[in-house]
């Protein structure tokens, strides 16, 4: 489903991604680890192209991004951020409507997206209300919903859980792992939450300075780390685990 | 007092009409750039410092500039033209420094997630860039409409009526009734602008942005109000209350209305109206132009804006002609009539009967203790003393030739509006000032004309100019042409406005009467 192939990008003299490569399944989630300055959000940015690779080539369904309309290219594909960047003098229903209304659907097909959406993410009241009358985790979700307002079968999430408190994190982490599942989904989510990564991921890819140490489901990576850095990332997850049933 | 009102109306309507449309031009090109330049900063940084240049350019002297600027390109450098483009200028700062302050200030995040979710960058600008940042566009808007609304006050001098008619006039002439009247005029549409834009400002900030109409309503009815419906009602059968310059037909057809002009000064706005009583004599009627920088009058006459005033022959000769001082005062005039008729087409009908020279007055006590009777007196006590002079004066060649020829130097000199200065000496705040032979004030204040024998200071013979279209209309010449005012007259009826706050139009009433002279039949 999605490809990337030998993909690569400099900055000034430092190497931001080096020759990564993943093949991502349809219908797989996918969770980049790594902790901050180790290339994971401009991997995850390669995809719908808000950052071009410097080489190497990334694939949707076999097909080139660079040959895509990008405008065109990133409509088909969800996109969270962690600042959710919801416009505050629009509606929650006007925000979700802002990619239908860009592709020129009808008043009523938006309208019953929106509901739609609202259902989905468990909040089917809150259309009129504007973003500041929301909290943090509603906010969010309500990111989500419009990510997905458009159909989209891809969702990059770029450390969408990263500014929540761990109550409303868990309950958003069972919500989006429910959509994924529910929408069937092709989803790749930045974090540097070994915990998160773990009981989300079908798949974990690691990176460090750049480079990919190792993409492998949950269990292998536990059972078979690539290197001291991933064993490293899986001892301390287990030592947290420990601690907390000691308690 | 309903006069004032009346005559208030179409100078706001004009004054609003002015500074709506130099900030909707300054709007027009500061938002394009500032959109422009969230992609190129280093256009954002230029085009403020140019803009920011400007501002610094003090706003009477950036309207002044626009004149000789307009000549030199070739368009009109009177009236409407260089003063929408002075103030549009005014306006370009602070709508361009908003913008680009507000545009740079949207929430990065929103941004991304418009770039991410598939906007090109032209709807990340429609859709999120611009209404994020409305609001401090808006408040740009805002300052810069109180500005040009205060600055557009500045456009009387360069021959566009506002409200600075008001201001200038009744500065000039003492009527402190039609100065406040002007300045209220002028803080009042700034404030009630203010307070519309304020509206506007506040709707864009909050939530319900759809209510962004309601203040916009206001402005339109607020405009109409003013430009459309007031002054059509205090005039209703006056639609030629001319709040632009408009052109006549330049047909050779008999003429039968003039537009007479008038400088800043109270001599120049009593003559006017002796002129207008003159052609009203023989069935021509005429508007005024008044209040008009010295050096706009003359351009105006001879591009036909203005049809006829008073001017004096020593500002023609060195001012517009350019011409050294100390030539005797026959040989000016004869000059003067033949370059004017010869170089534009324009008409002097000779000597009005009195002169308005340049001269240097002191207190009669200040005269008596230092034994003052010409220049040449002056010169030696002058380093202890100081001088008051009206905005040109020490700029102008007669003082350098005052200066050279009898070797006058203040210890101090300062500068004052014309309207202050004899007060300014009367009141010892200076010991000498530069006067008008012909100013009523002279002897109000019991004031001494020093003398000047070695002819420094040039003839100011008042003379009447016709521009070239009525040049050679036989009536208006044996309207005016017979017109001889003394000069104990002329001071007389400006002392009836400067001390006695009579109006222009009943000093000149006065006058006439006194100045006995023939018209032809209408």
């Amino acid at each position: 489903m999605i490809e990337l192939d030998g993909v690569s990008k400099r900055y000034l003299d430092a190497y931001a991604v080096k020759q990564v490569t993943i093949s991502i399944a349809s219908g797989e989630f996918i969770a980049v680890l790594g902790e901050s300055g180790s290339g994971k959000t401009t991997l995850v940015k390669m995809i719908n192209r808000l950052v071009e690779p410097d080489s190497g080539v990334v694939r949707i369904a076999g097909k080139d991004v660079r040959g895509e309309d990008v405008v065109a290219l990133r409509r088909r594909i969800g996109y969270v951020i962690q600042h959710i960047g919801l416009l505050p003098h629009l509606t929650i229903a006007d925000n979700i409507a802002t990619v239908p209304r860009l592709l020129g659907w009808t008043d009523d097909a938006i309208r019953a997206r929106v509901a739609e959406l609202l259902e989905l993410v468990g909040m089917p009241d809150v259309g009129p209300r504007f973003p500041d009358q929301l909290s943090g985790g509603q906010r969010q979700r309500i990111g989500v919903a419009r990510a997905l307002a458009a159909k989209p079968h891809v969702l990059l999430l770029d450390e969408p859980l990263g500014a929540l408190d761990p109550i409303t994190r868990l309950g958003l982490q069972r919500e989006l792992a429910r959509i994924h599942r529910e929408l069937n989904l092709t989803s790749v989510m930045v974090t540097h939450d070994m915990v998160e990564a773990f009981t989300l991921a079908d798949r974990i890819a690691v990176m460090f300075r750049g480079e990919l140490r190792q993409l492998a489901t949950p269990h292998e990576l536990a059972a078979n780390p690539a290197d001291d850095y991933v064993a490293r990332l899986v001892g301390l997850a287990r030592e947290q685990a420990e601690v907390v049933r000691g308690l | 007092m309903t006069d004032l009102l009346r005559g208030l109306a179409p100078l706001l309507a004009a004054h609003l009409e002015l500074a709506l449309i130099a900030l909707l031009i300054g709007a027009a090109i500061s938002l394009p750039i500032a959109i422009v330049a969230t992609r190129r900063p280093l256009l954002a940084e230029i085009a403020i410092a140019v803009t920011s240049i400007v501002q610094t350019v003090p706003g009477l002297a950036l309207l002044a500039l626009m004149v000789p600027i307009l000549a030199a390109i070739g368009g009109p450098p009177f009236g409407f033209a260089p003063a929408l483009i002075a103030l549009a200028l005014y306006a370009l700062l602070p709508i361009l420094r908003n913008a680009v302050t507000g545009l740079r200030g949207v929430d990065p995040a929103a941004v991304e997630a418009a770039i991410g979710m598939g906007m090109s960058p032209w709807q990340v600008m429609r859709f999120v860039q611009l209404p994020l940042a409305a609001p401090v566009i808006a408040a740009g808007i805002r300052t810069a409409a109180v500005w040009t609304v205060g600055a557009a006050t500045l456009a009387t001098p360069v021959g566009q009526a506002c409200l600075g008619n008001y201001i200038f006039t009744g500065l000039q002439t003492r009527n402190f009734a039609m100065l406040l009247a002007g300045v209220a005029a002028s803080a009042a549409l700034a404030l009630t602008l203010d307070a519309i834009l304020a509206a506007f400002e506040l709707s864009l900030a909050g939530r319900r942005r759809r209510r962004a109409w309601i203040p916009l309503a206001g402005l339109a009815a607020f405009v109409a109000i003013v430009i459309g419906v007031v002054p059509r009602a205090i005039h209703p059968s006056d639609d030629h209350v001319a709040v632009r310059t408009s052109k006549e037909p330049a047909a050779r057809a008999a003429i039968t209305h003039v537009r007479i002009g008038a400088k800043t000064f109270t001599e120049q706005y009593v003559l006017a109206e002796l002129l207008r009583a003159r052609l009203a004599a023989v069935g021509i009627s005429a508007d005024l132009a008044q209040s008009l920088g010295s050096n706009v009058i003359f351009d105006a006459l001879v591009r036909g804006d203005v049809d006829v005033y008073v001017d004096y022959t020593g500002t023609l000769w060195t001012n517009v002609m350019h011409r050294a001082s100390n030539v005797a005062r026959w040989q000016v005039l004869a000059e003067i009539e033949g370059w004017l008729a010869h170089d534009h087409g324009v008409r002097s009908l000779g000597s009005l009967g009195f002169e308005n020279t340049y001269a240097i007055a002191v207190r009669r006590d200040t005269a008596q203790r230092y034994d003052l009777h010409t220049l040449g007196d002056l010169a030696r006590v002058a380093p202890q003393l100081s001088l008051g002079a009206d905005y040109e004066f020490l700029g102008r060649a007669e003082w350098a030739a005052v200066e050279r020829t009898y070797g006058v130097h203040f210890g101090r000199s300062t500068t004052f509006d014309p309207a202050l200065l004899y007060e300014a000496v009367a009141r010892g705040e200076v010991d000498a000032i530069s006067a008008f032979s012909s100013d009523g004030r002279i002897a109000a204040n019991d004031l001494v004309v020093l003398a000047d024998p070695l002819n420094a200071l040039p003839p100011y013979d008042a003379t009447i100019l016709l521009g070239s279209r009525i040049a050679d209309d036989a009536r208006v010449a044996c309207a005016l042409a017979p017109l001889h005012v003394p000069v104990e007259l002329m001071r007389q009826a400006n002392a009836m406005v400067d001390r006695d706050k009579a109006s222009a139009a009943d000093a000149a009433a006065w006058l006439l009467a006194r100045v006995d002279a023939p018209v032809c039949p209408p």
